[in-house]
């Protein structure tokens, strides 16, 4: 006779709540009350509660009548896309690459550790110590130039190379390239050799091997890269300022000064549009993959 | 009747007993300490520009007395004082976060019948003339303009002298455009030259649009193009007009890149990225301790002043209040004053600093004087050797030349988004 043997099982369910418990404490209580605060109203030295939109309204003040030109959110929005999706671009081609590299031509698991951990290299010093070291490289005096200058490639030094577009998209590069390697490693990672050896048998050459079979089975990894970047570089005003020279205009400056002139209403505005811009741009990008289906 | 007179008694006695109870805890609790004489720790929020670890060495030597640091910038500190008043005994603020901060209520004025030096404080903040007669400029929130409450719980300026002063001051100095003189070869004298296009792309300025501003309308004045009734409280028009150009200059390339951080105008000037920019006086001594030749430029139009002090929040009572007037007393004592002068700072109570100064350094950092040996910061770094003398001479000179101060407008709104505009342009 067999015994019935009672193990305490709980509902799956359960095991979620420690992290929904988390999950409302930090972040649906602060995000509702920053929904809440956006309506408030506010002087120079308190917020007062109230319903009103005239935050919305302010940021949108002038916006549709282009009176001035185009006004100031819209062109810090066109701003901050263009900084999210020349880096978007170029962590993917690059994170792509190099995830590419490490999961079919590094063969030896030690060695795939190694280069891996490389990569994190950028993460190893503060943000704010990496950011003034670009001076001494880029700077009108620094490494670039001078070398540029003694091969005698150029006459005077290249003044584009820091406090610019560039030197902000550089930065973002060499900062969030890990986030897409990450993701995209592991989908490689995923992908049973077979498949390929079967494409590879059926005639199949490497450009038509990574097209048809190796890029939509990274798709998951190539969209959890894509939120990782796009997410952060929406909300960067840190690395944009240090790198454009405080003359590039981003929406988290702005979100950024507003708090320091105690405009928290009207920062709070600012951050939900924020948010919705970014959840937009992210359900935009699932419509082409379902993420669920394919993890 | 009976019943009701009992129980009154009871509740008396209960009264009494319940008073003579809570005696005795506070006693009980407040033996302890005494007898231990533990030190009073005081929570001090503030910038901490000025306050290195000598200093805290140096009051618990005098005192007994700790402080500790919640060191934040100085917006953090304004938000800080109306957000969260109980979470520190004693803040050192500028004066001209006033206007924001004592509407609010969360700060009480301090009691000068107990700063013992209070009479010995610079003219400058009490009645607005520097201590030889010289009428300073007044534009701007000026420390003399917001300096006394109506009581000390008020929530406005009083207009005239009262008991109550809203913060006593600790710390303040001119500023003026640094330059590198190796560099541009030739001497500077407006601060017009901030929009010079000799030195397209090698300017600077800083992205803090309160004190930006107030750079702005030096040189936009120095131009010639307008005179502003007080910089310090632009309508929006003079706004417009400031920020528009400002833009104009910015989009022609002027600025090589504008700077919020301290450390960061320190790279600018040292690399040679920048020529002449907005720059704060400790940059400079940064900028030189690297070798570099810079100067804290004085120019003809006169300089932006800044002014701080320590002010006690509404929630600091009892024992800690009685700690914090000790501390400030002990602050205007000399000691801190020399301290800070040697920095290139000025202090609130000028003779008592002056004892702790030797002669030579004294005619240095407050007469204009040539060195006589060298002159060594409170580290023990090297700034001036003999002959050499201080930027823009004496105190008289440099808090004479005051055009304006630091500010909080009217119109701030407005113009923080101006400034936001200018950035995006």
């Amino acid at each position: 006779m067999k015994e019935k043997i009672h193990i305490f099982q709980p509902k799956l369910s359960w095991l979620a709540i420690p992290f929904a418990l988390i999950f409302i404490a930090y972040f649906i209580v602060p995000l509702t009350l920053t929904l809440i605060v956006s309506f408030w109203d506010y002087t120079e030295y308190s917020i007062i509660p109230d319903f009103i939109v005239g935050n919305y309204i302010y940021i949108f003040d002038g916006c549709f009548t282009f009176e001035n030109g185009l006004c100031l959110t819209f062109k810090t929005y066109i701003s901050t896309f263009f900084f999210c999706f020349f880096t978007w671009l170029i962590t993917l081609l690059l994170g792509f690459c190099v995830a590419y590299f490490l999961a079919f031509y590094v063969n030896s698991l030690p060695l795939q550790i190694t280069l891996f951990l490389i990569c994190t290299i950028p993460f190893w010093t503060s943000n704010v110590i990496r950011m003034v070291s670009w001076i001494p490289l880029l700077g009108r005096n620094g490494l670039v130039n001078d070398t540029l200058i003694t091969l005698g490639l150029i006459q005077e030094p290249i003044e584009w190379l820091l406090y610019s577009s560039f030197s902000v998209i550089l930065a973002l590069v060499h900062l969030y390239t890990l986030f897409m390697i990450v993701p995209i490693f592991n989908s490689m990672l995923r992908i049973d050799k077979e498949v390929i050896e079967a494409a590879y048998d059926s005639g199949a050459n490497q450009f038509q091997i990574i097209k048809n079979v190796i890029i939509p089975l990274c798709k998951p990894g190539i969209i959890i890269g894509s939120i990782f970047v796009i997410t952060v570089v929406m909300g960067d005003f840190l690395t944009i300022g240090i790198m454009g020279g405080q003359q590039l205009a981003s929406i988290g400056k702005i979100i950024n000064t507003e708090m320091n002139y105690l405009q928290l209403p009207g920062a709070a505005a600012n951050s939900v549009i924020l948010l919705f811009i970014t959840i937009f741009i992210i359900i935009v990008m699932t419509k082409f993959i379902d993420i669920r289906k394919e993890l | 009747m009976k019943s009701k007179n009992s129980s009154s008694i009871s509740r008396r006695k209960m009264l009494k007993l319940g008073t003579g109870t809570t005696a005795a805890a506070v006693a009980a609790l407040y033996a302890p300490s005494v007898i231990s004489s533990d030190p009073i720790t005081l929570r001090y929020l503030g910038t901490a520009v000025s306050m290195g670890d000598e200093v805290q060495k140096k009051l618990f030597e005098d005192t007994g007395l700790k402080v500790k640091f919640i060191a934040v910038t100085t917006d953090e500190v304004t938000k800080r004082v109306l957000t969260q008043p109980n979470s520190f005994d004693l803040v050192d603020t500028e004066y001209f976060s006033l206007p924001k901060l004592v509407p609010s209520g969360n700060i009480l004025g301090m009691d000068t019948k107990r700063i013992k030096e209070w009479d010995n404080v610079t003219s400058i903040f009490t009645k607005g003339v520097t201590p030889s007669g010289k009428k300073v400029g007044l534009q701007g929130t000026a420390p003399s303009k917001v300096m006394y409450l109506e009581g000390s719980t008020g929530k406005k300026f009083a207009n005239e002298v009262t008991q109550y002063a809203t913060l006593i001051p600790t710390i303040y100095n001119a500023d003026t455009l640094g330059i590198r003189p190796d560099l541009i070869g030739r001497p500077i004298s407006s601060w017009a030259e901030l929009l010079n296009p000799e030195f397209k792309g090698k300017a600077a300025t800083l992205n803090i649009p309160s004190i930006g501003i107030m750079d702005a309308a030096m040189v936009v004045e120095a131009m010639g193009e307008y005179t502003y009734p007080d910089k310090g409280n632009m309508t929006k028009d003079e706004i417009d007009l400031t920020m528009k150009i400002f833009t104009e200059a910015k989009k022609a390339g002027q600025f090589r890149a504008f700077w919020t951080d301290f450390n960061e105008s320190v790279n600018l000037m040292a690399s040679g990225e920048v020529v002449i920019q907005s720059m704060w006086s400790p940059a400079i001594t940064a900028v030189k301790s690297q070798g570099k030749d810079c100067v804290y430029q004085p120019l003809k139009e006169g300089y932006r002043a800044w002014a701080a002090g320590f002010a006690l929040p509404k929630t600091t009572k009892g024992k800690t209040a009685d700690a914090v007037y000790e501390f400030v007393n002990w602050y205007l004592s000399g000691w801190v004053g020399a301290y800070l002068n040697r920095q290139g700072y000025y202090s609130a109570v000028l003779p008592t600093a002056k004892q702790y100064m030797s002669e030579d350094e004294w005619g240095f950092w407050m007469e204009g004087k040539a060195a006589q040996g060298d002159i060594l910061s409170p580290t023990g770094a090297k700034l001036a050797s003999a002959g050499e003398k201080r930027d823009g001479g004496s105190y008289e000179d440099r808090m004479g030349g005051v055009a304006c101060w630091n500010a909080t407008m009217d119109e701030n709104k407005y113009m923080v988004r101006k400034w936001n505009e200018m950035v995006a342009s």
